[in-house]
């Protein structure tokens, strides 16, 4: 697993308390690991951060699993 | 009793009575606080009157880009911001047959639109920190009208209502929004009137009184102590038992 996708899963499993083996690849924030609206700003927020980008708003509403989130912070950083 | 030692509060309207006297509030429970307004004189003359941890942050809330940057400059200068108190509100009475789009809208954009604003850029850092209070200034008049504010009265209702969505929102952040509805307060805007019309005036409030800027800043003080935080979504109505909401 890529450096960046190790990075955004300690954020995920973090921030949501979820169980390292469940964030997968398809694993929605919402659906699968227990993150209301709320959670997946905040989520976008702590990625920001991580990787020093900026995740416009448009962007991150198509950011909904785990790999969303890995595949958008490869091609932005 | 409140100590908001180490908070960072922004205040607009500061400039006026009421924006004023709740600076002076909070800086005297120790907070750090950002002064806003249009007028900068007497935001420097009140900033020099309350010495440290006082910042002048002029702003005019009509121009949206200026509103949008307010947050921001309040964080650079106070290193942070933990207590939003959206004050600032104009008048533009007229009735409601004659009353044009654009005193409408202007009432609506300054005294809605950027509270609006102002709360959705502090969000941020308030999320973060897992602390935050929003305390929106709205008036008795949103509760119950008044002739000739259907523009005003419109917009300090729509203020409870964005409180209260906002506080269902960021509840389980550590983070509350309430407003404060003023009744009838004595501001250099009622000093105009005359004895008789003050005299009618107070036969409608059973304290008999129009109320003190310091009476409505210190229901701010409350909402904004760690103290009042299981407080949220509310409007704390100050008003001498004008209305009894």
């Amino acid at each position: 697993m890529s450096d960046i996708a190790d990075r955004v899963k300690k954020i995920v499993v973090e921030h949501l308390g979820a169980e390292e083996d469940k964030v997968v690849e398809n694993a929605s924030f919402i659906d699968d690991l227990g993150a209301d609206s709320l959670d997946t700003v905040e989520l976008v927020m702590a990625f920001e951060e991580e990787f020093g980008i900026e995740i416009p708003d448009d962007a991150a509403e198509t950011i909904q699993t785990f790999g969303d989130a890995v595949k958008f912070i490869s091609e932005a950083s | 009793m409140f100590d908001l030692t180490g908070k960072r509060a922004l205040v607009t309207g500061a400039s006026g009575g009421i924006g004023g006297a709740i600076a002076k509030a909070l800086h005297g429970a120790g907070a750090t606080v950002g002064l806003s307004g249009t007028r900068v004189e007497p935001l420097e003359a009140l900033a020099a009157e309350l010495g440290d941890n006082a910042h002048v942050l002029p702003c005019n809330l009509s121009d949206a880009a200026a509103v949008d940057a307010l947050p921001k400059d309040a964080i650079a200068a106070m290193g942070g911001l933990d207590i939003l108190v959206n004050n600032a509100g104009i008048t533009r009475d007229q009735i409601f047959m004659r009353m044009s789009d654009e005193e409408w809208q202007s009432v609506l954009d300054v005294n809605l639109t950027s509270s609006m604003r102002l709360c959705r850029g502090v969000m941020r850092p308030m999320m973060k920190a897992r602390w935050g209070r929003i305390i929106n200034i709205s008036s008795i008049v949103g509760a119950t009208g008044n002739p000739g504010q259907v523009n005003y009265a419109a917009a300090k209702a729509g203020m409870v209502g964005m409180t209260k969505s906002i506080a269902y929102e960021v509840a389980s952040r550590g983070i509350t929004a309430n407003a404060v509805a003023p009744g009838f307060i004595a501001t250099a805007m009622t000093d105009k009137l005359n004895d008789d019309q003050k005299a009618a005036i107070n036969t409608k409030i059973p304290a008999g009184r129009m109320g003190t800027p310091e009476e409505i800043a210190a229901a701010v003080l409350y909402l904004a102590s760690p103290e009042a935080g299981y407080v949220t979504g509310t409007t704390v109505h100050v008003n001498g038992g004008m209305a009894m909401l």
